[in-house]
Parts: C-alpha cells; sequence; structure tokens
C-alpha cells in the first residue's frame, strides 16, 4: 500500500470496487487496464488493492475480468440523509472548497429532469388504413439536408443538399476531443451508412480527408482548424454558435489533450489550451450571421449548404426564425440533456431547455411564419434509441444527430472523464497506449451495425404506422400523443392526448 | 497453413492472451484451477511492453525453422498443419533452438527438472482457433492464411 489519504482534502469515494478473492487470479488486467490508478499489484502480498479514491466508475476492470471476480457498485450516500441537502450538493460544495475551482463533467445532464420523449407514444394503423411490412414492400429513409424552393422553374439548379440514407447523423465531436481510432471508426461507419459525421470545430486530420464525401466541416467561435482546404472537402459546412451542453460558452480543449497531431489539425502550439470565446466576436445579429454564412458560401462557391448550430434555449423559436432568414440551409438545435462535451458542471446541469420542447415550437413557428422550406432542422441532445429519433422527426426534424448513443457504441459507460484525457476505453484521450484500446476495424463494424438496425426500427415503425416515406411522417404530430403532460406542454409540443 | 498475425496497434497490454494459453495448455483447462496448479503451465505468448508499444509475440512457425535443424536429437518437428511443434518427452534442454531462434519465442521451463524443456506455441492443436485469439479483446491477434 503506498498511498497515504489526504484527509484534508477528503471526499468519499463515489464508487465501491468490490474484488472476490476466490475468484482471482492475480492476472492483473484490472491493473494494466485501469488508466485512473485505481488499481495496484503488491508483489509482496500477492495481493491486488484498489484505491477507491481513484475509480471513476467507468467498468473497464469488470469488462476485462475473466473470472468476473469485480463488481463496482454506487456508493451509497455516504452523508447523514437530508431531504434538501442530497450527497450531489454536500459534495459539491465540499469539491469546490477544496480545490477552488468549478467542477468540469462531460457526457451530458445527469440531472432528473423531465425526459418528454417518455411521455409520447407513437401511433399505429388498424382496420381502416392499413399497415405495412417493412420486410416486403419498400420503405423510404433517404433523406435531403438543405434549402427547398418554394417552387421550381425550368433549367435552374437545385439548392445545394446533401442526401443521407438514413436520417441519422453524428453530431459534431471533434478530432482533439474523440481520439484519432474513434474518429476513423465513426468515419468509416458513416461511410458504410451513407450517412454523415460532423468534425466537430477543431479541424480535421490530414488522414481523414478520405471521408470528404461524408463530413460535415464545422467553423466555431475559435476557427481552430479552418482553412481553404478545410472548408472545400466538407460536404456541408456547420457554424456552431452553441451547443447543448454548455448553451453560451465556447468549445475547451484542455492542453493536456493538444498533442502533435491536434497541433497541426488545430494549427495551434502543441500543449497549449484550446478555449473558443463563447461568442462569436464577428457575429452579433443576424445580419452579422448573414455575412458569415454567405462568406463561407461565397469562399466553397455555393456549391455546400450551411448549417447553423444553436443549443435549445428560451427564446430557440425566435433565433431559428432569424437563422432561417438569414440564408442558413438548415438549422440544428442542440438540447440540454444531450451534449458529450466538458463542460463547468453548473451549465451544464442547469443551462438550456428541453430539445423535445424547442423543436416542437421551432418547427411551429417556421410554418406559421411560411418558411419551414427554406431550412431543414436537425434535432440532437438525448436521442438515445430509434423511438426517440423518430418523435424527432414526427415533430418537425428532418435529421437527428447522434453524439453519446455513438459513443456508448465505441465503448463509452459515461463516467463523465473525457476532459481528463485518460479515458480508459480509448475514446476521448490523444495518449498514444490509450488510444489503441479502440480498434476501428472493430468499432466501425459495430457503429454499423448500429445504423442499421436504427434504420430497421424505423422502418418497422413506420410501417406500422401506415407510412412508407421518412417525408410523409416529418411534422405530422398526428402519429404522437401525450401521456402524463399538461395542458400547456400539450400545446406547445402541438401533439393531442393519449385518447383524443 | 494458418498463422497468428499480431497487430500491434491494437494490442492493449491486457495479457489475456497469455492467461488463455496457460489455461489451454493446463490439465483441466479450468482457469481457477489452472491459477491453484503448484506449477502452472507457461504461457507460449508473451506480451512486449514498451510504452506506448505493446504486443502479443509468440512463435512464427518459419517455414525453413532454423530451430527444427539445431536441434540436436530431432524433439522439434513439423505437425501435418506445417506448425513446428516441441516434443518434450524427448527435449533434453540444450537450448540450442533457444540459441537460433531469430525471433526469442522460445521459452525455458527450468521448472521440470534442472535442464527443464523447451516451450513454444504449438497453434492448440486441439482447437479450430488459437485460444490467445480467441481470447483477445481488441482483435489484435489475427489467426489467418500465411501470405
Amino acid at each position: 500500500m503506498k498511498w497515504f489519504k489526504k484527509v484534508h482534502h477528503y471526499l468519499p469515494p463515489d464508487f465501491i470496487l468490490e474484488r472476490a478473492d476466490d475468484l482471482c487470479i492475480r492476472c492483473k488486467a484490472c491493473v494494466t487496464q485501469c488508466s485512473f490508478d485505481a488499481n495496484f499489484y503488491d508483489q509482496k502480498r500477492n495481493f491486488i488493492y484498489t484505491l477507491q479514491q481513484n475509480c471513476v466508475g467507468c467498468n473497464r476492470c469488470v469488462a476485462y475480468c475473466p473470472t468476473e471476480a469485480i463488481v463496482v457498485k454506487n456508493r451509497p450516500n455516504p452523508f447523514r440523509e437530508h431531504s434538501h441537502w442530497g450527497a450531489y450538493y454536500i459534495s459539491g460544495i465540499k469539491r469546490r472548497a477544496y480545490y477552488g475551482g468549478t467542477p468540469v463533467k462531460s457526457m451530458g445532464n445527469d440531472r432528473p429532469f423531465p425526459i418528454y420523449w417518455d411521455k409520447l407514444l407513437l401511433n399505429a394503423s388498424q382496420v381502416t388504413n392499413p399497415s405495412i411490412d417493412p420486410l416486403r414492400e419498400p420503405m423510404e429513409l433517404r433523406t435531403y439536408i438543405g434549402r427547398r424552393p418554394k417552387y421550381l422553374k425550368k433549367g435552374e439548379a437545385l439548392p445545394p443538399s446533401i442526401m443521407l440514407q438514413t436520417p441519422i447523423m453524428i453530431g459534431a465531436m471533434s478530432y482533439g476531443a474523440l481520439s484519432f481510432n474513434s474518429v476513423e471508426s465513426i468515419g468509416r461507419a458513416v461511410t458504410m451508412a451513407g450517412t454523415f459525421f460532423n468534425s466537430g470545430e477543431g479541424g480535421l486530420s490530414r488522414d481523414h480527408y478520405k471521408f470528404s464525401k461524408h463530413v460535415i466541416v464545422q467553423v466555431a467561435s475559435g476557427r481552430f482548424g479552418v482553412h481553404k482546404e478545410y472548408l472545400d472537402i466538407g460536404s456541408a459546412i456547420e457554424i456552431k454558435i452553441g451547443q447543448g451542453a454548455k448553451p453560451g460558452i465556447g468549445g475547451h480543449l484542455p492542453g493536456e489533450k493538444v498533442s502533435e497531431s491536434i497541433s497541426q489539425a488545430r494549427m495551434i502550439p502543441k500543449g497549449t489550451d484550446a478555449l473558443s470565446p463563447a461568442p462569436h466576436h464577428d457575429i452579433y445579429s443576424i445580419e452579422d450571421l448573414r455575412q458569415l454564412i454567405y462568406a463561407l458560401k461565397e469562399a466553397t462557391r455555393y456549391s455546400k449548404p450551411v448549417i447553423v448550430k444553436i443549443a435549445a434555449v428560451h427564446n430557440v423559436a425566435a433565433i431559428a426564425s432569424g437563422i432561417a432568414r438569414s440564408g442558413a440551409d438548415a438549422i440544428s438545435i442542440d438540447g440540454f440533456k444531450g451534449g458529450t462535451g466538458a463542460a463547468p458542471e453548473i451549465i451544464r446541469n442547469h443551462v438550456g431547455i428541453p430539445i423535445e420542447l424547442a423543436l416542437a415550437a421551432v418547427d411551429t413557428r417556421l410554418r406559421q411564419e411560411g418558411i419551414r422550406n427554406e431550412v431543414s432542422i436537425i434535432a440532437s441532445g438525448g436521442i438515445r434509441g430509434s423511438a426517440d429519433a423518430i418523435k424527432a422527426i414526427a415533430l418537425g426534424a428532418d435529421a437527428v444527430y447522434i453524439g453519446t448513443a455513438a459513443l456508448i457504441t465505441l465503448g463509452c459507460t459515461l463516467c463523465q472523464q473525457c476532459h481528463t484525457g485518460r479515458c480508459a476505453w480509448g475514446i476521448t484521450t490523444q495518449d498514444p497506449f490509450l488510444s489503441k484500446r479502440v480498434n476501428p476495424d472493430i468499432m466501425s463494424e459495430h457503429l454499423y451495425n448500429l445504423f442499421n438496425v436504427w434504420s430497421l426500427e424505423l422502418k418497422e415503425i413506420m410501417g406500422a404506422m401506415g407510412v412508407n416515406s421518412i417525408e410523409s411522417l416529418r411534422g405530422n404530430r398526428l402519429h404522437l400523443r401525450g401521456v402524463g403532460l399538461s395542458d400547456r406542454d400539450l400545446e406547445i409540443l402541438g401533439v393531442l392526448p393519449a385518447g383524443e | 497453413m494458418k498463422l497468428v498475425y499480431i497487430k500491434e496497434d491494437a494490442c492493449v497490454e491486457c495479457k489475456l492472451c497469455e492467461l488463455a494459453c496457460y489455461v489451454e495448455h493446463s490439465p483441466t483447462k479450468d482457469i481457477l484451477d489452472a491459477y491453484e496448479m503448484e506449477i502452472r503451465p507457461m504461457p507460449r505468448c508473451e506480451v512486449d511492453v514498451e510504452l506506448p508499444y505493446s504486443a502479443s509475440i509468440m512463435c512464427r512457425h518459419c517455414i525453413d525453422a532454423p530451430c527444427l535443424t539445431a536441434c540436436q536429437n530431432g524433439s522439434i518437428y513439423k505437425d501435418e498443419r506445417g506448425a513446428v511443434i516441441v516434443n518434450e518427452k524427448t527435449c533434453v534442454g540444450c537450448w540450442m533452438c533457444i540459441m537460433m531462434c531469430s525471433y526469442g519465442v522460445i521459452k525455458r521451463d527450468t521448472r521440470h527438472g534442472y535442464f527443464g524443456i523447451s516451450t513454444k506455441c504449438d497453434l492448440c492443436p486441439e482447437r479450430e482457433t488459437p485460444a490467445c485469439v480467441d481470447s483477445c479483446p481488441n482483435g489484435a491477434l489475427l489467426y489467418d492464411d500465411r501470405g
């Protein structure tokens, strides 16, 4: 035992790692796999000890233990029970007092806010309208993201758009936040599935330029890694105004994660923090946004759609209306539940509104103003399955972005340690040894399977509804019914209560 | 013949290949029994670590195996699969095979008597795929045709 407890910085461990001694064969797989130094082997006693304080509950050791000797348990409230002062608040205060900084967390809002997806139910056809068997009849999932003209003139070209084989894309997670192998896996999977991934704000490694037909390149407030070639290789360009994990805050990449290749992709010195400013310093109005949109369109000769990404906030409908009028081809809305990005805990947990309400409000507003055809809407932030995706589409989204779901496929267990750069699953690390843990050959296959299965599930649900094209379902809120929602909620969502 | 190919890019140093190897070469093939045995079989593959690089190294089963020609009493032979095998009953522990091996994958198991015997990968004759390949959690070992 080589540690000594620091009582003046003591916080009760969040997890208890139990190792059954009759099953432990001292293979030390848990020791080599733990990137947080929680497990270590004592040769003198021939025993593997655990430093509970360091355990982050990532379950890497549990997965690798060949005899299932390890169990990681949540520690019950270590403090005295108090209905007002829960352990979350007590630990939070202690942590701030000990370290003198605001805690940073990632992988989405983990507080128990209501989830509206679970209060929306889908329709199915009975007697009066036939349901469709997707295995026997053709089903159309193909989606186009981009502006749709009000009418077509003969000989006039359509505005640029991107074609998705399934209305699911992978949201913005930068190279830098993710390891090289993770981006490689994602790129290969979307290429196979015929959809797109978003490069995130940190530029793109030159080795990933091969995914040019399947990448949406992002331009964010820091302009990291943005140059002519980068804009040219993207199939679409996304301007990031805000993200669901931290509305109102720019992206943060700690210096520990800025390795040699990241520094080249981002065009910043090695080891420096990459802190994007909170606003775009050239955008203070819709008119300014219009200038940037047209600057990007001009730079790419009007050949690519421009997406504007905003976080779901209080006036989202009015903001979206402004964006639609500013010349954007698509709006991406990121809800407060999701977000893989590392953010100050206080912002992550308390800022923003649910994507379900924001999406419904934006779709309703754009329809009322007669400009819904001018923009596509991409919903993101907490899409947990194909059911959430299809509910989002019925509420008015053209497509959805998934982030957390994609990372879970790569192995993520939501231990929320992305910002440390020590990801035990090799997903969000730049350590060359740890990042080997994502094998693109295996993981791209897994991710492709996810796209495939979700697409199949979308088709099954559409078949049950009696709809044979995703276009017929888009914004068709009559296919949704709400349960356990207030009248006001139902009014905003634009859905009828179940039974009506 | 088929051979275990090593993908160093995917090795995560968990050493489950070594574990699977000695369990496969234990009498009962039971993981707990193998651990509790007084003289455990030696793993025939070994994870070499030089961070950030790591790779599991085992016999390459050379076509013109130098160890086979070096063996003074014919204890090393090629079986019908083409795998280079040590006959543990006749090996006298002269270590000439170790001197000749260019990969350093033949090990001295000196726990058996004074001279001990040579131990090396036998491509798990009782299995369709070697145990190390089956156990690798990250696809760092591939069992594929040579060439």
